[in-house]
């Protein structure tokens, strides 16, 4: 076991260390990520290419693994705390090399629920994917989300709720966009735990989301489908 | 001997009761709303909701307290009134239950605080005790029997409400949401936590798994949990099928004969405790009861068999392998 703790970042080249950080996202490794983006960006990497080759590559597959039921909600947190110390260092460098952004998010875990574990997953997965994600935290009424999409401009608006008892309040924020005219302006998503497909498709939302990678492959898709 | 192990020896199977949540809302209980605030302002309704329950045959009563830590009244700013609205909660249930001419158990409602526990979260462990003691003694000065805690699904929060419930002197029981490909959130597994609960030094009066995504899920989850469990009694209590939304409402799809089916398979798979959760009414738990009272048992049923009699799963375990890199180098922190 320890011949295997014994891995000194710096001593390997681009494309071991690249699948090195791939494995310790995997595995939760904060330090270890700082140190491999620090490494790369030493070595002269565009801060784009760390971000897209070893984090959201090794990120897609923590996505995948618990879309699929491998992993659950404390390694993913754990993978994306790690992800976000590498975005941290990196987040500066991207502005000012002016490094393509895929869209704006607003989101939020809707009024009267304080559940937020699935949400923030989300909003870390998105920004990894390159998008600008404005996290309105919890319990978030509907004048809460429009100052944001006044101040904002998304093109997407995520809404969260872990309760029956608080899913109800996402139609609320959508009938309230349709009154101010500002409802087609936005790709609306919505998840959680109680929601379905046709509990999306009754309050008016654009996708129902069932977890944080589909999230993010639906943000993609449906961003690229209204620029295209 | 507590009244829920006395009821326990004197029955094969026990029926707790239905819904508070989605009852709340077809009484027009709002989106956003404290439904404890409702102990006061509106205690008739949740007369209602538990005489409805007693009527149809409930052993046990749930309070309405689900949300009635601080952490998560604080929300509504409702923090300072923890014990209170706790102690007003099993009071109101204790006063339906004395007019039962029939032994019902009072179980104090104890939810999920909402929040993650350190390190992925800000919660520590005695914080989060602190917090369930002080829910618990106010559940347990209004009356409640037992700390009924519920939906459950980090190891770190069961432990913490267990080590209250304990300091404060009431015995406990503990129900899961498998609610993830078979686990539950945080990961949690069926026989997982039925293990982890056995060899407890002092096992749960009962555990078992409520809520989740659906009544096949919830008795699949069994199959795995009760012969884990070690002997200790083994509560289910299923949601009433899925939620689908009709105009301004969410209804639950599961009938009262899917709900008398559940009850059946849940018997044969080992429960000793049968109620609802969200989408359960009154009616629901009246065909529970008829369950209760004329199935005499049997065979522990296959996934197959659930399936067939109460439909697909809608979170089933993962039968995937990771993505990840066969021979990759593995580090440890």
């Amino acid at each position: 076991m320890s011949d295997e703790d014994d891995i000194i970042l710096s001593e390997l080249d681009d494309a071991e260390l690249v699948e090195q950080m791939q494995d310790d996202l995997y595995d939760g490794l904060k330090e270890e990520i700082e140190e491999g983006v620090n490494i790369l960006l030493e070595r002269g990497w565009a801060p784009y290419d760390i971000l897209t080759k070893s984090l959201v590559t090794g990120m897609k597959t923590v996505g995948d693994d618990f879309r699929d039921g491998i992993l659950f909600v404390p390694e993913v947190l754990l993978a994306a705390n790690a992800m976000k110390a590498g975005m941290a260092i990196l987040r500066p460098l991207l502005a000012e090399t002016g490094a393509a952004k895929i869209g704006t998010v607003v989101i939020g875990t809707v009024k009267g629920d304080i559940h937020d574990i699935g949400k923030n997953l989300v909003a870390m997965m998105l920004e990894g994917a390159g998008f600008e994600v404005i996290n309105l935290g919890i319990n978030t009424d509907v004048d809460k989300f429009l100052a944001a999409i006044e101040e904002h401009k998304p093109d997407i608006l995520g809404m969260s709720a872990l309760l029956t008892t608080t899913m109800t309040y996402m139609k609320v924020v959508i009938e309230t966009l349709k009154e101010k005219g500002i409802r087609d302006q936005l790709i609306v998503l919505v998840g959680g735990a109680p929601l379905n497909e046709e509990f999306g498709d009754a309050i008016g939302a654009d996708a129902y989301c069932k977890d944080a990678a589909i999230a993010v492959e639906t943000a993609k898709r449906m961003v690229l489908q209204r620029a295209g | 001997m507590s009244k829920l192990a006395e009821l326990l020896s004197e029955k094969r199977v026990l029926l707790a009761d239905g819904a508070t949540g989605t009852n709340l809302f077809d009484m027009g209980l709002v989106s956003g709303m404290a439904p404890e605030i409702w102990n006061f302002e509106l205690a008739d309704n949740i007369r209602s909701l538990h005489q409805g329950f007693v009527d149809a045959g409930s052993d046990i009563l749930v309070t309405n307290s689900f949300g009635g830590s601080a952490r998560r009244l604080k929300l509504h700013n409702l923090d300072g009134r923890v014990r209170e609205i706790n102690a007003r909660a099993a009071e109101i249930a204790a006063e339906i239950a004395a007019h039962a001419g029939r032994d019902i158990v009072i179980a104090g409602s104890v939810g999920p605080t909402g929040d993650l526990f350190a390190p992925l979260g800000e919660l520590t462990a005695e914080q989060a005790v602190e917090v369930f003691i002080e829910q618990i003694e106010g559940l347990k000065q209004g009356g409640a029997d037992v700390a009924w805690i519920e939906t459950m699904s980090a190891p770190e929060e069961i432990n913490a409400a267990l080590e209250a419930a304990q300091h404060v002197g009431i015995p406990a029981t503990v129900t899961v949401s498998f609610d993830t490909a078979g686990r539950s959130m945080m990961g949690l597994t069926p026989a997982g936590f039925a293990s982890d609960m056995a060899t407890r030094a002092e096992p749960p009066a009962a555990i078992g798994s409520n809520c989740g995504v659906g009544a096949s899920d919830l008795v699949n989850a069994l199959l795995d949990l009760v012969p884990a469990a070690n002997g200790i009694p083994v509560i289910a209590k299923a949601n009433a099928g899925v939620p689908q939304i009709k105009g301004e409402h969410v209804v639950y799809s599961g009938t009262p004969d899917l709900m008398e089916t559940y009850a059946k398979l849940a018997i044969d798979a080992g429960a000793r405790i049968i109620g609802g959760c969200c989408g359960t009414r009154a009616e629901h738990v009246a065909r529970m009861r008829k369950a209760l009272d004329t199935h005499n048992g049997g065979t522990i049923p296959t996934l197959e068999e659930i399936i067939e009699r109460l439909g697909p799963l809608v979170a089933p375990p993962s039968t995937k392998t990771s993505g990840r890199g066969e021979g990759r180098r593995r580090r440890r922190a």
